[in-house]
């Protein structure tokens, strides 16, 4: 046996060893414990929701976008990944467009729009916005379900999460969880 | 704002208390001390060495500690490299996703077996489970694990004296994964599965929308294990395409926190641990301060380009930059993991790089190109560091007409021509590479932006790939032959050059005797030190790549 075989063998061995140990005992473990105490999170966070004649349906997961067009929900964050810059020219159009959109079906809105309504996340499916972007469309949702924007506001704070311990991130709204309350299935 | 500070600092002191212990920790383990899980892991480790036939106190010189490097990480690569390409007719493959092509099954091999991570495809349209834990997560701890065990045996080169072998490969590798990765990565993956991240072998979820009735899938998998060990291991590669801004891969600020501590949970505890095994924790406390400073002054810099240097709409409240961010993290949180991951080598985002304002843009850039040594990589960054401070010690030296000496070893010839090869290999390859590819006339159909800033996506891919990093200006379209198989051997170049080559300066250095402290020896732990040191990263930084820079995000500064 030359000295190359002489390492070749234990290099084999080793990689065999790491791979059954980091790759199959070591996932099926945190998968074990995963599936038996966080079941819901560890399946994607799915809302399951019990109808009225007594069927269930998934209406999405609580962490992933839909997308919503109609007045009378809370509208949440562009759609996709851009990867533009943001001070290019093509994401000033981009931009414009989106603010012309929104102001269509607000028009009697005269506020400045959030700027997280307008621009691109990262994920490109972020399920939130922030409550600058909630109230901003507070009053429209409310004249479009002709309900008192207070009502409207009150489901927007439900769904309002804050900073964790007080300072770490930033506060968001799930745009989904405040649109399913809104049509009375949360 | 004040929320950004006080969430920084809360970062920065979060940190530097947890890496006292931990780097204490480390240094047990990879001394061959016993630890408190030594009872419960103890018969493992030894049915390990069994298994493998090797004993733990085998000893290898350079040479042959390099060629067991090179050999384990050749099997992993070929590995993953046929794993990846017959993927298709393996098991765990619930969507049926068939193998990828040669070239992107080449480069993702050498990507992960380099600690690298860079992703030219999206994981859950192109791999299947299998490819993701068998290949993929072994390759995340292997490769981290092989940087720390590397790491020691050029610790072991300084604190030997006239010995001709630096340790046992598969003893440092073993002991590495075993009582650190393994347990740390457990913690961080139940964290992160209570948060929202999946865990799961079931097949991708379909749901109803409820606006327009449509079907919507979920996308899902065994993704929480892998994502610990990718932010712990510095490898950064994300589960899925859309990496830890996806919130299946980040679903909280808690958990985004949690990963965005583990990045630099270990490099840092690596500094306490370099102190304790030299003996003279000055020594290491001086090296991390250096990283810190880096650390610091770039954290600012990016939040302040992130906040005030945003674009201005019509009829847009203006609050920063959010383009390519999620609102659970905004500025504040962007920014730091925009720093913590280029600072790194670990190139995961939670945030798009490319839609950072052009000098927010600059500074994970310049933090690569820096040799990945602001904490860099678990392992290769203290390593690269390393190299650093004894290339400041040369060129101190010089000065004052001395030999140079570090930790008690006479640094000479030998020594300095590894040092180079440490420290300008990542820089000449950034730099071809992004030469080469700027005169290829169908580069610009791969951008996405034009201009200034679409340079800026050439060179930060380039930056990336020759620093192990992985992360990316995703406008860049990575997905060709020509990118794939350049990219592919750059970053097995500058994975193991600089690797064979701190091998072999460690082998060197273990030999030499050592000479005692005088007057005369240049202090490596005072202030004057600690600036020399900045201003050598700097002035090799800056220098290799202010033109490219100017070219890039400085001119899409003045020019947008």
């Amino acid at each position: 046996m030359n000295k190359n075989t002489k390492i070749l063998k234990p290099a084999l061995l080793c990689f065999l060893a790491m791979t059954v140990l980091c790759g199959i005992v070591y996932t099926a473990v945190v998968t074990g414990v995963a599936q038996l105490f966080f079941p819901h999170q560890a399946n994607g966070s799915v809302i399951t929701v019990t109808l009225k004649n007594g069927t269930t349906r998934e209406y999405g997961s609580e962490l992933i976008a839909q997308k919503f067009t109609k007045p009378q929900y809370l509208i949440g964050r562009p759609d996709g990944v851009t990867n533009l810059s943001p001070t290019g020219e093509k994401e000033k159009e981009l931009v414009q467009k989106r603010v012309e959109w929104l102001r269509s079906i607000d028009p009697d809105n005269r506020s400045e729009i959030p700027v997280d309504l307008v621009t691109g996340s990262g994920s490109g499916v972020d399920p939130n916005i922030s409550p600058a972007a909630a109230e901003y469309q507070a009053a429209r949702i409310a004249k479009a379900r002709n309900m008192s924007a207070d009502a409207v506001r009150a489901v927007i704070r439900k769904y309002t999460t804050g900073r964790f311990l007080g300072f770490l991130g930033e506060p968001a709204v799930n745009v989904l969880k405040v649109n399913l309350a809104l049509d009375g299935l949360l | 704002m004040s929320y950004i500070v006080v969430q920084d600092l809360f970062y920065i002191v979060f940190l530097i208390a947890l890496s006292v212990p931990l780097g204490i920790y480390i240094d047990k383990v990879m001394t061959g001390q016993k630890v408190f899980l030594s009872r419960a892991f103890a018969p493992l480790e030894n049915g390990i060495y069994k298994i493998m036939g090797t004993r733990s106190d085998e000893e290898m010189g350079a040479k042959k500690y390099t060629l067991s490097v090179l050999l384990f990480s050749g099997i992993g690569f070929v590995f993953l490299f046929l794993l990846l390409l017959l993927q298709g007719v393996l098991p765990f493959n619930p969507e049926g996703i068939k193998g990828i092509s040669w070239h992107l099954a080449f480069n993702t091999a050498a990507s992960f077996v380099t600690n690298t991570n860079w992703q030219a495809y999206s994981g859950e349209s192109a791999l299947s489970y299998l490819s993701q834990f068998l290949g993929l997560t072994v390759q995340n701890f292997v490769s981290a694990a092989t940087g720390i065990a590397v790491l020691f045996a050029l610790i072991r080169g300084f604190v030997l004296k006239r010995q001709s072998t630096i340790g046992n490969f598969w003893v440092d590798l073993t002991r590495a994964t075993l009582y650190i990765l393994i347990p740390l990565s457990f913690v961080i993956a139940v964290l992160l599965v209570s948060q929202g991240v999946v865990q799961t072998f079931s097949p991708y979820r379909a749901v109803t929308t409820l606006e327009s009735g449509a079907a919507q899938t979920l996308p899902l998998g065994p993704a929480a294990s892998q994502i610990a060990i990718k932010q712990l291991g510095t490898n950064g590669g994300g589960f899925f395409g859309m990496n830890s801004a996806f919130p299946f891969e980040n679903a909280t600020p808690f958990s985004n926190f949690i990963e965005v501590l583990s990045i630099l949970l270990i490099p840092a505890a690596l500094c306490v641990s370099f102190g304790k095994a030299v003996k003279d924790g000055r020594q290491g406390r001086s090296i991390y301060l250096v990283m810190m400073i880096f650390f610091a002054v770039s954290l600012v810099a990016i939040t302040a380009c992130e906040l005030f240097t945003g674009p201005g709409f019509n009829g847009v409240a203006a609050s920063g930059n959010m383009e390519g961010k999620e609102i659970i993290h905004g500025v504040g949180g962007s920014s730091l993991w925009t720093v913590v991951t280029t600072a790194a080598s670990n190139g995961s985002v939670n945030t798009m790089h490319d839609s950072l304002t052009p000098l927010g843009g600059m500074l994970p850039m310049f933090l690569m190109q820096l040799g990945e040594i602001v904490f860099g990589g678990v392992g290769s960054g203290l390593y690269g560091m390393l190299a650093f401070v004894l290339m400041t010690v040369f060129i101190a030296g010089l000065m004052v007409g001395r030999t140079p000496e570090y930790l008690g070893k006479k640094v000479e010839p030998f020594d300095m021509k590894m040092v180079c090869l440490i420290i300008l290999a990542p820089p000449l390859l950034s730099l071809l590479g992004t030469a080469a590819t700027v005169l290829i006339p169908a580069a610009s159909a791969w951008l996405t932006n034009s201009g200034a800033h679409g340079f800026s996506e050439i060179l930060y891919a380039f930056s990336s790939l020759a620093n192990n990093n992985g992360s990316a200006f995703m406008g860049f379209n990575a997905n060709t032959v020509y990118t794939n198989v350049l990219g592919g051997i750059i970053m097995l170049l500058v994975r193991f050059i600089p690797m064979a080559a701190a091998i072999y300066l460690a082998g060197n250095m273990a030999k030499k005797k050592t000479v005692a402290v005088s007057a005369g020896t240049l202090s490596t732990t005072n202030g004057v030190f600690v600036g020399l040191l900045i201003g050598i990263i700097l002035i090799i930084g800056a220098l290799s790549f202010f033109p490219a820079l100017a070219l890039g995000p400085i001119a899409d500064y003045f020019t947008s």
